[in-house]
Parts: C-alpha cells; sequence; structure tokens
C-alpha cells in the first residue's frame, strides 16, 4: 500500500492542514473520537503526541495536555491499539509525535512494526538527530514504509536544510521561529522573509510551517509560504474549554478554514 | 580504552547530543569553539587568577587524621568546601561566564536544585555585570528559602519551574525551552557534567583544576602524585568528573563514586542511578536514567537536593559500565551519621551530598597503607535545616 501522507502531497499541493493533539487528552479513549471528528471536518492529516514527562522542545500548552494524559494512563501499546481500532473507519494520514527516548524503549524496530501495522504512516521525533537516523534507521523506516519528517528553524543553515530535504520522506517541518511550541502572535515580516528564503532553496520535499500557527490569520499566511500548516497548542486548547468534543472541533477548524 | 570523551562526542556508547534542531546552532557552535578558547593564553590567565584570588584556589588537600584514625589508611579530604560560595560549582561558573563573554553573549541562564550551582552562576554574572536567570523547580524554591534569597541579592532573577516534578529535572527542561526561545543573546551555563556533548567535557574540563591540584600537593605530602583511591559523591557528577579527571588513565588509582540510596536502594525513594537506571535519554544525552518500561522519567529521591537527579553524566555511566569506577551508595541516615561524625571528630561541617561519599568509608574495608582522597565537594551551611531537623537523633 502506498504512504498515506505520500498521496496527500501527491494529490493536493497547498492549503494542508495538519492538527496536532495529544493521545490520552483530554480523555484516555478520545483518541480515535478526535480523530474522526477531524477527518469530517476535512482535515488532510492528524499529528498525534505521545505524551512525555519530560517534553524538552514543547510549550505549556503541550506540556500540561500531555501530563494530564500520563494521569489518565497513556501508554504507547494504548496508543497503538486505538489507532488499530480507528483504522477500520478512518483512512485518514497518521503522524506520531513523540521523543527519542520513548521510541528507544519500546525498542525502535518493534515501534516501527507496531506502528506500521497499527496504520501510522509517518513520525516526527524531534531529538533524534540527523545523522543518527540516516546511519540506524532510515532503512528500517523504509522497510516499514514510515515517513519521518525533520524540523528546519531560522537558525537552521542552508547546509542543514538541505541534509534535511534529503533525509525526510513526506514532508518537511518548517519552524516559524525561534520558540518552543504554544506561541501566539502573528507573522513578523522576518519570519516570512525566512520562509521566502526556504521557498528559494528549490527543496524536493512538501513544507508545513508549524509553531506559533494558532487561527484563520496565521493560518493562511502560512499556507501562502508552504503547501500548508500545523496547528497545536491552540487546538488542545479548543479541546480543554466546555462543550462536546465533535462541536468544539467543528468550531475550531471552522474558524480556521472559514 | 580511553576514558575521556571521543571526537563524535561520545564515552563509550554514552554522551552524544539528542537535541531538537533549534538547539542545534548554538551547541553546533559551542561544540567547535570551546577548546579552542578555553586553552587560549588570554583566557586561561583570567581563568586562573579569578581561581586563586576571587575564589581562594589552591583549596587545601587536609590530612585528616582522627578520621583515618576510625577507618584506617590515610584520608586525605580535598577541600573544596573552601570555595568562594561553599562548593566545587564556582569552578565551573567562571570558566563558563569567560566563555561566555568570548562568545559574544549577553544573557545567562541557568537551572538549580539545592541553589549551589545557582548561586555559584549569580555570583559570576554578579561579578561580569551579566543578566541572570536561574530555573528552580517550585518544590525546590520552597524547600531551599537561603540560596533563593542569596540569588536575589546577587541580582539574579529567579524563576519557578511549574511543569512536571517541579525539581531540578523540570528546572532543567526550563532553562532549555528558554535556550530555544532565545538562541541568539542566551547562554546557558550547565550545572553538571550533564547535557548535550560538549556541556559533559566542557563543564568537566573546567572542574578538572580539583584533580591538577591533588596531584601535586599529594606529591608534596606522600612523594607521589596518585593515591590508591578518589572517593566523591555522583549526582550528575561534576565534582567527581573534576576530581577523577587527571586519574582516569592511571589504573593504580581507584575511582570510587557514591550515589544517594535515599531510603534504600529498593525502597522505592532512591537515586541510585547506576542500579535503578537503564540505558536511555535525558536532557540530550545518552546515558543510565531511572525511567519506566515506557521511557517517561521518574522522579528520584534523595534527602540531598544536590544528587537527587533521574540521570548521571555520560563519563559516569561509561565509567561505571566499563568497570574503571567503583561505585557504592549511601542511604539518608547514612549520610546524616556520616555528616555528625566528621563534624564532631574533624570539626569540618560537611554539606549533604559530600557526607555521602564520606558515609561509604567503612564499606571499603581500608587498609593501613592506603591513601585515600576524599573530594569534599560542599561545606554544610545550606544543609543546616535538614540537619537541625535531625540533630536530637544523631547526639
Amino acid at each position: 500500500m502506498k504512504n498515506r501522507i505520500i498521496n496527500l502531497f501527491d494529490s493536493k499541493g497547498g492549503d494542508v492542514l495538519n492538527v496536532y493533539f495529544t493521545a490520552g487528552h483530554p480523555e484516555l479513549n478520545d483518541t480515535a473520537k478526535i480523530i474522526t471528528a477531524l477527518d469530517s471536518q476535512g482535515v488532510d492529516l492528524v499529528e498525534i503526541g505521545m505524551p512525555y514527562s519530560d517534553p524538552m522542545a514543547d510549550g505549556e500548552t503541550i506540556q500540561n495536555s500531555s501530563q494530564k494524559a500520563l494521569k489518565n494512563g497513556m501508554t504507547l501499546s494504548l496508543l497503538m491499539e486505538q489507532i488499530t481500532t480507528l483504522r477500520k473507519s478512518s483512512d485518514i494520514p497518521i503522524i506520531i509525535m513523540g521523543y527519542y527516548n520513548q521510541m528507544m524503549q519500546y525498542g525502535e524496530e518493534r515501534f516501527l512494526q507496531e506502528a506500521s501495522e497499527a496504520g501510522v504512516d509517518g513520525l516526527i521525533i524531534p531529538d533524534l538527530p540527523m545523522d543518527v537516523y540516516a546511519k540506524q534507521y532510515k532503512n528500517l523506516f523504509e522497510k516499514y514504509n514510515i515517513t519521518m519528517s525533520f524540523l528546519i528553524t531560522p537558525e537552521t543553515s542552508d547546509h542543514r536544510i538541505r541534509m534535511a530535504d534529503e533525509l525526510s520522506t513526506g514532508f518537511l517541518y518548517v519552524v516559524s521561529k525561534s520558540s518552543i511550541t504554544g506561541s501566539s502572535s502573528t507573522i513578523s515580516d522576518r519570519q516570512k522573509a525566512y520562509f521566502n528564503h526556504i521557498n528559494s532553496l528549490d527543496l524536493k520535499t512538501p513544507r508545513l510551517i508549524g509553531f506559533g500557527i494558532h487561527d484563520k490569520a496565521t493560518y493562511d499566511t502560512a499556507c501562502e509560504y508552504a503547501q500548508g500548516a500545523i496547528i497545536g497548542s491552540a487546538f488542545i486548547r479548543a479541546l480543554e474549554a466546555e462543550g462536546g468534543l465533535e462541536e468544539k472541533i467543528g468550531k475550531f477548524i471552522g474558524r480556521v478554514r472559514s | 580504552m580511553t576514558y575521556q570523551v571521543d571526537d563524535r562526542g561520545y564515552y563509550g556508547e554514552f554522551g552524544g547530543a539528542f537535541i531538537p534542531e533549534m538547539l542545534h546552532a548554538n551547541v553546533e557552535n559551542l561544540k567547535k569553539r570551546y577548546v579552542e578558547i578555553i586553552y587560549e593564553a588570554d583566557f586561561q590567565k583570567e581563568f586562573d587568577n579569578l581561581l586563586k584570588d576571587y575564589v581562594g584556589r589552591p583549596t587545601p588537600l587536609y590530612l585528616a587524621k582522627r578520621l583515618s584514625a576510625l577507618y584506617g589508611g590515610k584520608i586525605y579530604l580535598k577541600r573544596e568546601d573552601l570555595n568562594h560560595t561553599g562548593a566545587h560549582k564556582i569552578n565551573n561558573t567562571i570558566g563558563q561566564i569567560l566563555l561566555a563573554q568570548r562568545l559574544g553573549k549577553k544573557r545567562i541562564i541557568a537551572e538549580t536544585g539545592a541553589g549551589q550551582h545557582g548561586v555559584a552562576t549569580a555570583t559570576v554574572c554578579a561579578l561580569m555585570g551579566v543578566e541572570c536567570i536561574v530555573y528552580m523547580g517550585q518544590v525546590d524554591i520552597g524547600r531551599q528559602a537561603p540560596n533563593v534569597a542569596r540569588m536575589r541579592m546577587l541580582g539574579a532573577e529567579v524563576r519557578p519551574a511549574m511543569s512536571g516534578s517541579r525539581t531540578l529535572k523540570d528546572a532543567t527542561n526550563e532553562a532549555i525551552r528558554d535556550w530555544i526561545n532565545n538562541p541568539e543573546d542566551t547562554h546557558y551555563i550547565i550545572g553538571s557534567v550533564v547535557g548535550p556533548h560538549p556541556y559533559p567535557d566542557m563543564v568537566a574540563r573546567f572542574q578538572s583544576v580539583i584533580s591538577e591540584e591533588m596531584k601535586w600537593q599529594l606529591k608534596e605530602k606522600e612523594g607521589r602524585e596518585q593515591p590508591d583511591y578518589v572517593v566523591a559523591c555522583v549526582g550528575g557528577g561534576s565534582n567527581a568528573a573534576g576530581a577523577f579527571y587527571h586519574y582516569l588513565d592511571d589504573e593504580r588509582v581507584k575511582l570510587v563514586s557514591v550515589e544517594a540510596a535515599g531510603l534504600g536502594v529498593d525502597s522505592g525513594e532512591s537515586a541510585a542511578t547506576s542500579v535503578l537506571g537503564t540505558k536511555g535519554i535525558i536532557h540530550g544525552s545518552r546515558t543510565l536514567l531511572m525511567q519506566t518500561e515506557d521511557g517517561q522519567i521518574i522522579e528520584p529521591y534523595s534527602i540531598s537536593a544536590g544528587l537527587d537527579y533521574p540521570g548521571i553524566g555520560p563519563q559516569h555511566a561509561h565509567l561505571i559500565e566499563s568497570g574503571r569506577a567503583q561505585v557504592y551508595s549511601a542511604t539518608d541516615k547514612e549520610a546524616l551519621t556520616a555528616a555528625m561524625e566528621l563534624s564532631r571528630i574533624e570539626g569540618i561541617i560537611p554539606a549533604l551530598e559530600t557526607s555521602h561519599a564520606l558515609a561509604i568509608l567503612d564499606q571499603m574495608k581500608l587498609k593501613e597503607e592506603d591513601i585515600v582522597i576524599v573530594n569534599l565537594s560542599g561545606r554544610g551551611d545550606k544543609d543546616l535545616a535538614t540537619y537541625i531537623d535531625h540533630l536530637d537523633e544523631l547526639t
């Protein structure tokens, strides 16, 4: 079977919306419900965060949702089960985002194999260095038909951007500014210049812009400069509001894509 | 076998730099430049002068006669407790502030557990007139009020880490996040031999002055540079890294690391990382750490806030796994007893961390001819509140 993320970018050149949420939050068994609702809202791609005790690159919102998810009893095995069940009714491309230590303790090959069998299409491991990936894991990712997306930031040199472009399959994760996740301001001219610079490099991999994308304005701007955008913390905050899951999700996505 | 870092940033299978891309430029810049900068004549001169005139080095190597009589052998104490600010921590912060200046950084961040590294960082920032922000777990801020006050008096801003368990590991996460948010003007002064390469090696080099002095001091007293044993406590492991540094390749010298057993290694309330830990990644470094099967990091316990770190420096993981260092552990109670004993028979009140190193002397079964150096890493002033709580049961 062809990878769903590759398929997505083959068939859709822009306005790709990737929504991130933390597995096991707000409630332990919300994972499938949230994905189903996102799918029915026309979201193109979902990114499921594996809750981690020490999420170095994440801001307060994701830290708190992760802690809550762990308290709820979320584990990697349970996540695999939840995705397996969901796959009977949904074909939306799925990415798992987590930290290297989680994959390592689960056993790297076991993790990739089970994720692949469950129906996961791609991974994002922000603290897995590119050289370690290239040497130790690239072949395994290919074997299990799982894409890998590396991050680039305004501090990343052109040389490394090209390396990330070369190694990433699926899409390249463009971190919009030097920050952890969850900031909410407008996109500055300096950021636009950085996006333009990336676009001038003639990269092979599609790009999604993430970090700080939180409303219609920032989403639209991101879509102007890349194939689409990733929304995380803002969506988690929306999930934490009062009301039914489906309704909250419908409202949030409706606002972003109105 | 080599025990120093290799050119890839590893100690055997431990070490490396497992960091998100947001930190890459800064860590890479540090990696490229740290060795060149710290061995410049001008840097060395300034570093040595500050260690001498400001910190008060060399620290004495003192033959503890009554302690020796009690445990056998000749036990020397390397008096890092006599450094300015009360512990070895300042050796590293002096080095790193000079490095930060040469990197053109205007803002300093640090993490702290008990507050010793925070105080040492606030001190050098005051000395150099640099902005200083110290992250400290909210729980630790409550437990370590005098050190919080010291940092504030020295002009540092103490920011509570509210995430996770709100202790040292979370303060470290917050400092890392700050660095991600402020990549251009900020240098992160890590307080121990932990974190991504080059930090473990860089901090060890700044702390290596401890064993450099031990060698010539012991030569003066005993006619030889190498003792039979060097004993030091290990949390992250910076005082031990400094005390071992110049003896790593001299197999005649047995290296002894002492971890905090808390209420007992198997009690569920412990910080004995090398026994309870498994291989994994913490704060950007592959090492031994306390974690669940799912890779979630476990909060350790020790009465000593400087030893309750869930990981251990990657060099220590390598020294332990390769058998070069021998590991002991001491419980809270054993450490408290050792603190009381040293106070009574030598007139030195040691820090609680250091007391763990002293507590295992009786387990070592020393011979009369053995020469031992215990790294007396810090003084006990900061632990008085804890000592007062236990004074009645110990006397």
